[in-house]
């Protein structure tokens, strides 16, 4: 096992360090962004298709770069240093990660190579008001046959649901199980209704009446498998995220930690805050090896179910991890900490919201009790 | 980055597993897997078998008995080791006093006891805690004074783990009281059979006698067994220390426990019924098993980044939260066990099972997890200080 990136990655995360770290240099100019609609800049968003992180993970031939989940991940952990807005997991993670599974040729070229470029952003409808982190959806369905199918139902929250200009959707299909389809931003029946998120991003309520919907890839097959390890993989990009939120956030405390003084010294005279902080800093770094681990499992393991319960693990562990970080640092800046106008209270928010994307703690606490007496010990390898 | 151990590390890996599984004899893994005390022979009998394959001493310099591993493979050793059920070699030995004198000691000093440190023939105990000086260990007051050329000691040890098998003692001696303090300490290899060296036994909450109090009252010491140079003791004391520190983390052995927590649960509940029907209680092992898998996947981070000799800065937090999960599994015990936690005199008579009635003891021994080897305290403001650059 090895943990170690390679020249080319380590230049990657330069890379993404230098763009992201220009574009939201300071929260200010985050909050600034995320006052305007889309809740992000077009212009970073450019920017980072520039660099090629838009298409990493999708095959050259699809207008993609054929890397893999550790590239993914390097991306995503820039993305959660600086909390940028821009839906990078949503587009290029789970987005991506369905159209690689299920599209046809045609669909690849035109929705792959389009994230790739920066000039596709589509919005997985996925989740569904109620049926909390479940899989199936239930309430949108999919009527029709061959390639004439229509969709009804609502989706929500659907993240950027609004700004997006191409929709993929999952749906209950009238034979059982769940069909992932296309739907165009002008097709009739649609309607999204769009608001800000607690973390200042943006997602709608998409409503479906009838709407004509085209299958991604062969239609009216059951998805749930494609859907569970695009969900997988998005989760433990989401997990990476979170690690450069967390790094940030305690970053940020330990400064503040040296720097403010009370009672006429600094913070950091006061054990009762130094010991937090170091508890801090052991969170993070078990999360880390982890969610590190988890995105080995992605690259290297062709066992789905493995993959699968990584990602939960990960997600797990994320979970406890950035509470305690995120809590712990709004509570060691004192009022400041709360405020829109200084940086901590906008990690919390981000991490609060990853937390539950996908299913929180206790979702994957559920999932993985299910399973918990059926082996004696945890292999890591997957043995 | 890579998921699989290389072939090299997976043959390395099947070699260890296969020792340990056949080597060691079964009476010596059986006490290790009930959770049960060992005796001096079985100690000896072990770390003999591993030092005469090669295996008792691999972290010490290969000139004295070490092995030219990386990091992983001394990993891989470590915890087939503990998988097995195979207790590690005496940690004051080969852990502690060994490297100390493979590093410091003279040439002379090196061949009187490296040899015999490896294979057991001496058991060392360890003589740093004083009464008042625990967490401040540079603070003790055990003094040595040069007269002629012996040093006379007198004084107090305290915390002395096994001292009562021990044939000597490496201890930390004040001989320099007007200097800084930690300046002023030496470290002196003490024959315990000395006269006037006495070790009296302190009972812990469990009824083992695990430490000693080692009183010294004028015992002479052969100048010549002084470690190193003198007032240089606080030097090698941290490097004892640093050593101790890193990777302690047993995880191996925690992992090993918690299967066999989880095997006990099976049948635990009412009528033999499995406890894991009890969603709290599955949920609870659930979050117990992945912390345990974090602390192993930051073992293996450690020491795959530990190449250039130079720790992991993660490396500080093995000790603090391998010692909090080694706690939580035998806590988890205590809660399996549930009302025959109290039948820890029961004995081979009784219908409860020997995990049970070992399991009160085992978890209040355990408490000294968290408090030998610098407690979780001092592991915090280590990493507050000297990671986070917090100092106050």
């Amino acid at each position: 096992m090895d943990f170690v990136y390679d020249a080319e990655q380590e230049a990657l995360k330069a890379a993404m360090a230098a763009v992201l770290g220009k574009a939201y240099d300071s929260s200010e100019t985050r909050r600034a962004v995320t006052q305007v609609d889309p809740g992000w800049s077009e212009g970073t968003w450019q920017q980072l298709a520039e660099t090629g992180a838009l298409g990493l993970p999708f095959a050259e031939a699809d207008g993609g770069f054929g890397a893999g989940p550790v590239e993914v991940a390097i991306v995503a952990e820039e993305i959660g240093r600086v909390i940028a807005p821009e839906p990078y997991v949503e587009t290029v993670v789970l987005a991506g990660s369905l159209v690689q599974a299920l599209g046809s040729d045609e669909q690849r070229a035109r929705i792959l190579g389009g994230i790739a470029e920066g000039t596709l952003v589509p919005a997985v409808a996925h989740a569904e008001t109620g049926a909390r982190y479940g899989l199936q959806p239930t309430a949108v369905t999919a009527a029709g046959s061959g390639d004439s199918w229509t969709l009804s139902g609502t989706k929500e929250p659907v993240i950027t649901g609004e700004r997006a200009d191409l929709l993929i959707v999952t749906a209950a299909l009238p034979s059982g199980g769940t069909g992932v389809f296309v739907v165009e931003p002008d097709a009739t029946g649609l309607t999204r209704m769009g608001y800000r998120t607690a973390d200042g991003g943006r997602a709608a309520k998409v409503t479906f009446a009838d709407t004509p919907a085209t299958p991604l890839g062969s239609a009216g097959s059951d998805a749930s498998d494609a859907v569970a390890l695009a969900v997988a993989k998005a989760q433990v990009a989401y997990c990476h995220e979170a690690l450069g939120a967390m790094e940030t956030a305690l970053h940020t405390t330990v400064e503040y930690l040296k720097t403010r003084k009370q009672f006429g010294v600094p913070l950091m005279t006061f054990q009762a805050l130094t010991f937090r902080a170091a508890d801090m800093y052991m969170q993070l770094e078990l999360a880390r090896s982890i969610v590190m681990w988890a995105t080995l499992v992605l690259a290297d393991s062709e066992d789905a179910r493995f993959q699968i319960e990584a990602a939960q693990r990960a997600k797990l562990k994320i979970s406890t991890a950035s509470r305690l970080v995120s809590q712990e640092a709004v509570q060691m800046h004192g009022g400041i900490g709360v405020t829109a106008e200084y940086s901590i209270a906008h990690y919390m928010a981000r991490l609060t919201v990853i937390d539950h994307l996908l299913g929180d703690g206790a979702h994957q606490l559920g999932a993985l009790a299910a399973s918990v007496d059926d082996h004696a010990e945890l292999d890591p390898f997957g043995e | 980055m890579k998921l699989r151990l290389s072939a090299e590390d997976v043959a390395f890996r099947e070699e260890m597993r296969e020792f340990f599984t056949t080597q060691i004899p079964q009476h010596i893994r059986d006490t290790v897997a009930a959770r049960r005390e060992l005796s001096k022979e079985q100690f000896v009998e072990s770390m003999q078998i591993m030092n005469a394959a090669g295996l008792a001493v691999p972290n010490w310099p290969v000139k004295w008995g070490g092995k030219d591993w990386t990091p992983l493979q001394r990993h891989i050793w470590h915890e087939e080791m503990q998988l097995a059920n195979v207790p590690p070699p005496l940690a004051f030995n080969a852990g502690m006093i060994g490297p100390v004198l493979a590093a410091f000691a003279s040439q002379e000093m090196k061949e009187r006891f490296l040899p015999a440190t490896a294979n057991l023939d001496i058991w060392w105990s360890q003589g740093f805690s004083e009464p008042d000086a625990g967490s401040d260990l540079a603070g003790l007051k055990t003094k040595a004074v040069l007269e002629g050329d012996e040093w006379i000691v007198n004084g107090q040890k305290t915390w002395t783990t096994l001292g009562q098998y021990g044939d000597w003692i490496f201890t930390l001696v004040r001989t320099d009281p007007d200097v800084k303090k930690q300046a002023g300490i030496s470290m002196l290899l003490i024959d315990m059979r000395s006269e006037g060296l006495t070790v009296r036994p302190i009972e812990l909450i469990d009824g083992s006698r695990e430490v000693n109090e080692v009183f010294f009252d004028n015992v002479r010491v052969p100048a010549e067994n002084l470690v190193g140079e003198v007032n240089k003791g606080w030097d090698y004391a941290k490097f004892l220390l640093g050593n101790e520190r890193i990777g302690v983390a047993p995880v191996g052995g925690i992992k090993r426990n918690l299967a066999a927590a989880k095997k006990v649960a099976l049948s635990a509940g009412p009528g033999g019924s499995s406890l894991f029907d009890d969603p709290v209680f599955a949920a609870r092992v659930v979050e117990l098993e992945n912390e345990v898998l974090a602390l192993e996947l930051t073992a293996m981070r450690v020491v795959a980044n530990s190449a250039d000799g130079k720790p992991h800065p993660a490396s500080s937090v093995m000790k603090l939260r391998g010692s909090q999960l080694q706690q939580d599994v035998s806590e988890l015990f205590v809660d399996i066990a549930g009302p025959s936690v109290i039948a820890s005199g029961a004995g081979a008579d009784s219908d409860i099972e020997d995990w049970a009635q070992v399991s009160a003891p085992v978890y209040m021994n355990l408490r000294k997890a968290s408090i030998y080897g610098g407690s979780n305290e001092v592991q915090r403001q280590i990493i507050a200080g000297g990671i986070l650059g917090l100092r106050g």
